[in-house]
């Protein structure tokens, strides 16, 4: 037990420490030119996104003034990998409340892009692409709904245009990312 | 005042689990003289992946600004998420000629075109900027003096300030105003703008979870009978998820969520049945009984 303790101080020593070649001096224009993230070097790291984000007080490593420090850093494989960047959820405080505009929930939506891109995603999303794409609806509706809705007096469903969709899975290159985490 | 018209986009939650918004919903607007026109054909607003494919979201959305161009109708969302990405793209897109043309590049493919001729609403906007509180007023029949409601405004529909540009980001007034045009009393609490959570659940539930019981407690603290909310992914984290909430802290609250169109359609002295308040998970049957 203690030697799995030790070891486990060990690896987080290892991450605290920063080196020269974990960082990809080119990310950050890498990441400048996604739209919404053009201003990522303006961050002057003041904090108030982190002290204003509702999911920071609840969770001990989710801070995005560390995020966008980190990008700064080039610190792109630690980014990517990291589950943290799927915990914003998008309420746009940060966006409304930074002094120089950066565009933070905009620059964690162009890193877990990337992430995706590059690595994979969490499952929940390859659900909703899946149901988007068979049915033009995000969640499967059962059909009990439907005929419940027929008893309540609700007009029917608007029906998707399911060629339609496919094909802007297709042209955006999303289908092949999904194609690709199935392998 | 001229005959309002719009294209209801009803997004994906409404009509997954939540109808009693809907049902509530078309019963008010027709009080109102609304005429709601459904989507020809419909598919998600690109909301839920945003996070994993921003052009796949971007392509989502204008297919459905296209589809409301070609109605020559300005759409209407019930939902803060499909009103935050249908008004955002339809902003960038109106604003963007690069942004436009590479969309529209890819539209072409499916035979579509974005010009830029509608504008999106949400139904608050509707209700405070088209119908107007006067009007609203007007139809009021049975005003719920005896009830101190809580509103959660929420996220999408205010913010960012800059993009949606109605209504003060910080401190919005619009859903309280529209709670007194019903007569009962819209307390303010602790941390109204806090966010719900809810579009993380799917990664993380704890955290959402941790923020829905905070402001149950903070709407508790000043004694509201009700929430009252405008978004079925609120209502969701509030209502449906409630008895969760009160098992995974060991808490009771049993405060009613309702939509607004469900306090607005009590107040037009519409039958509680009619507005499907029957379908919400926190029995509501006591706070009518004190109508």
């Amino acid at each position: 037990m203690a030697e799995t303790e030790k070891k486990q101080e060990k690896e987080m020593e290892q991450k605290r420490v920063l080196k020269i070649t974990d960082m990809d001096p080119k990310f950050k224009y890498e990441i400048s030119k996604i739209p919404g993230a053009e201003k990522v070097m303006l961050c002057f790291q003041c904090g108030t996104c982190t002290a204003d984000c509702p999911i920071a007080r609840f969770d001990e490593f989710y801070r995005p003034r560390k995020l966008i420090r980190m990008t700064q850093l080039g610190l792109k494989d630690r980014l990517l990998s990291n589950d943290v960047i799927w915990l914003c959820s998008t309420c746009f405080t940060c966006i409304d409340h930074c002094p120089q505009d950066v565009g933070i929930a905009s620059i964690i939506r162009a890193l877990r892009n990337l992430s995706v891109r590059e690595r994979d995603m969490p499952v929940v999303f390859k659900e909703l692409a899946s149901n988007i794409l068979k049915t033009g609806y995000a969640y499967m509706i059962p059909g009990l709904r439907l005929k419940k809705r027929e008893e309540q007096g609700l007009p029917t469903l608007p029906k998707a245009n399911l060629e339609s969709v496919a094909k802007l899975f297709d042209i955006t290159g999303f289908s092949k990312t999904l194609e690709k985490e199935k392998t | 005042m001229p005959e309002l018209k719009y294209l209801l986009f009803l997004g994906c939650v409404i009509p997954y689990r939540i109808s009693s918004y809907e049902i509530s919903t078309r019963k008010v607007l027709d009080k109102l003289g609304i005429e709601l026109v459904e989507m020809p054909e419909f598919n998600c607003c690109g909301f839920p992946l945003d996070p994993v494919n921003h052009e796949m979201m971007l392509t989502l959305a204008a297919r459905n600004l296209c589809l409301a161009e070609q109605q020559n109708l300005n759409i209407m969302t019930l939902c803060n998420g499909c009103f935050g990405i249908l008004n955002h793209v339809n902003k960038e897109l109106k604003e963007d000629k690069k942004l436009k043309e590479k969309v529209n590049g890819y539209l072409k493919e499916i035979g579509m075109e974005f010009e830029g001729t509608i504008t999106v609403k949400h139904l608050i906007h509707v209700l405070a900027q088209d119908i107007g509180f006067e009007k609203i007023k007007e139809t009021v029949q049975k005003p719920l003096t005896q009830l101190r409601v809580a509103q959660h405004t929420g996220c999408h529909v205010v913010r960012p300030g800059k993009v949606v540009g109605f209504d003060d980001p910080e401190n919005p007034t619009t859903l309280k105003n529209l709670i007194k045009v019903t007569g009962a009393k819209c307390l303010d609490y602790m941390d109204e703008m806090e966010c719900c959570g809810a579009p993380i659940i799917g990664v993380n539930a704890e955290i959402p979870l941790q923020l829905a019981r905070e402001k149950l407690d903070h709407i508790r603290a000043v004694g509201a009978q009700a929430l009252i909310t405008v978004c079925p992914f609120c209502h969701m984290m509030y209502d449906l998820n409630q008895s969760r909430i009160e098992r995974t802290f060991n808490e009771k609250f049993r405060i009613p969520v309702l939509h607004y169109p469900q306090l607005l359609g009590l107040a037009m002295d519409i039958s509680p049945d009619e507005l499907a308040l029957k379908d919400l998970r926190v029995d509501a049957s006591e706070l009518v009984n004190l109508l």
